[in-house]
């Protein structure tokens, strides 16, 4: 599919302008503990309950690093390709917010951990990559809730001193649709990874997102925006759409695009300046002085390079190679760790074709309408393979297979003993199925005479009479056969 | 580098650090004589010298993944101006 087709442009009255977007994702790092404390990161407790001394910053407290979320940091490194860092800095990020109680946020400023790298999309053009400019690791903040009062604000910081990793993109992205491929499949690399649950509800992965524009041609970028803290893939879509026609419109009247930091107002769908955020680019970074620089032995890398299991692109390859898949299917199964493990237990005792097929279509849709991820599927893999071989081997014919699915669905019981106890078995025998067809036709001979005298299309009523008489468990390829040959003679 | 009367009111600023207006001019005197006296340290070449982020020359502690600390609300929101038995409560901050 030619490029052109799928350029997005937003169009003003004095030409095209191309939309630039990077990414800063911040993902929460899996861990048990928190970056510098010992308190648990568990999602959902009781407010404040999972707060040390050292997470509610109270004075003379050291932090101690996680040595489990380096490691994180290490592997998501080597799943985006990018070199890791064996020298490394923690700094101090400067500003006042309730929910901040140190006054500032550990962070990594001139020496992260992870430095450039890049990430593959399959885009309907053709693949895409994005360049990764870097990773590192910071300290979450805690959680301000507006809404319990009137006129104060509540703080719970359970939040406070996850640990977090910040992953910086280049401007490559393009539109929204690139920025929806980017951050699933980000997900998707740190899921296999087990380094970050990517639970967007859950907040464990949110971006801020900076959007520009330019007159389509230009190779300079223009004064970019940067809308803070937007939490679902369809909002940071929303949000560009409507910051990059504001800036057009800006640019088109002849105003300045001020350099600043938005919101995203999800009720009223518009972006807004952010008036507290006025200084929010000066935060007088330095060294943490309670904190010695990171430094990293290269065996520990090559060890967790090692221990990587097979990442999404590597698996998609193979699924192409070994199971005969295209490429659109192949990304389909891969794209959760989960699902390609599903498919590979059923592709091991299946016609692997046929088993693609019928997940992608039956058993998704199944799973989609009752909101079920495929882990907790009413269907096991086994039986699920055993439907798929009682398909291909012509025992049962696709419609009466989806009969059986849903059965399945609701009883939960393997496809044999369905397809047994309810006779669905399929009529292959050539002698019995002619026996039948020799039937229908003799008691229909005003048609057969009108189908040899060339209304053909009453072919059609010949198989309906068959499937109804067969209670649809002719073998719809062998009636096609033997219809077609008795109605020859 | 020296500094003029509006960078020390920013700077005052960003540390919420209100300053008189009276004492903006000393301020600004002490301020820059006192970044005089470290800038003679300019005067030597450290073009081949890595900068030095500490005088200790270890690598950085760390800990295992566990869980060792926490539930201790009650101690933590002793120490709160205002709190209610679960949260910190602060004046309204919203955009």
């Amino acid at each position: 599919m030619s490029k052109e087709k799928f350029d997005y442009f937003i169009k003003g009255e004095k030409g095209k302008y191309e939309v630039v977007i990077g990414l800063e994702v911040h993902a929460q790092v899996l861990s048990k503990s928190k970056l510098f404390s010992g308190s648990s990161t568990k999602f959902g407790a009781d407010p404040n309950n999972q707060v040390s001394l050292i997470d509610s910053a109270f004075p003379g407290m050291l932090p101690v690093i996680n040595e489990e979320c380096v490691k994180q940091a290490i592997r998501t490194g080597l799943g985006l390709n990018a070199k890791i860092n064996n020298y490394s800095v923690f700094d101090r990020k400067n500003y006042f917010y309730a929910d901040l109680p140190q006054g500032y946020q550990i962070s990594q400023y001139k020496n992260p951990i992870v430095g450039e790298g890049k990430v593959l999309l399959d885009m309907p053009y053709g693949s895409k990559e994005i360049g990764i400019e870097r990773l590192h690791l910071e300290q979450d903040a805690g959680k301000s809730i507006h809404d319990m009062d009137p006129s104060n604000t509540y703080v719970d910081l359970n939040r406070s001193g996850i640990a977090l990793m910040e992953i910086v993109s280049k401007p490559d992205l393009r539109s929204p649709d690139e920025v929806n491929a980017y951050i699933k499949k980000l997900r998707s690399i740190m899921r296999y990874l087990g380094t970050c649950d990517g639970n967007m509800q859950e907040g464990s992965l949110r971006a801020d997102v900076n959007v520009s524009v330019r007159k389509e041609g230009d190779t300079n970028f223009g004064t970019r925006c940067e809308i803070k803290n937007v939490n679902s893939i369809k909002f940071m879509q929303m949000a560009i759409e409507y910051e990059a026609a504001r800036q057009v419109e800006l640019i088109e009247n002849g105003e300045k695009i001020d350099q600043e930091t938005r919101l995203f107002d999800t009720k009223k769908n518009e972006t807004r300046s952010m008036r507290s955020k006025e200084d929010a680019h000066d935060y007088r970074y330095f060294p943490d002085p309670d904190l010695l620089p990171l430094k990293l032995e290269q065996k520990l890398i090559n060890d967790l390079k090692k221990s990587l299991p097979e990442l999404p692109d590597k698996k998609k390859e193979r699924f192409v190679k070994e199971y005969g898949l295209n490429a659109y299917e192949a990304n389909v199964l891969v794209s959760e760790k989960e699902i390609s493990d599903y498919y590979e237990e059923v592709a091991k005792l299946s016609d692997k074709k046929l088993a693609a097929t019928w997940m992608m279509g039956d058993l998704f849709a199944m799973l989609n309408d009752r909101g079920l991820d495929i882990s907790k599927s009413p269907i096991s893999a086994k039986h699920f393979a055993e439907l798929v071989q009682a398909i291909k081997s012509g025992e049962i014919s696709g419609r009466i297979a989806k009969e059986v699915f849903e059965i399945m669905v609701e009883s939960g019981d393997n496809p044999k003993k369905i397809i047994e106890s309810k006779g669905m078995k399929q009529q292959s025998d050539p002698k019995e199925l002619e026996k039948m067809i020799n039937e229908i036709l003799s008691k229909n001979k005003d048609k057969v005479d009108q189908y040899k005298a060339g209304k053909e299309k009453l072919f059609g009523f010949f198989v309906g009479q068959v499937m109804k008489l067969s209670g649809g468990k002719a073998n719809p390829q062998l009636t096609n056969e033997i219809l077609k040959k008795l109605l020859k003679g | 580098m020296s500094l003029d009367k509006e960078k020390i009111k920013h700077v005052a600023k960003l540390a919420r650090i209100s300053v008189d207006e009276a004492k903006v001019e000393s301020l600004t005197k002490d301020l820059n004589s006192i970044f005089k006296f470290i800038e003679q340290l300019n005067e030597l070449n450290t073009d081949k010298v890595e900068p030095l982020t500490s005088i200790l020359n270890q690598s950085l502690r760390s800990r295992k993944d566990e869980i060792s600390d926490g539930k201790i609300r009650e101690k933590i929101l002793k120490n709160s101006p205002k709190e209610n038995e679960e949260f910190f409560v602060v004046p309204k901050v919203v955009e």
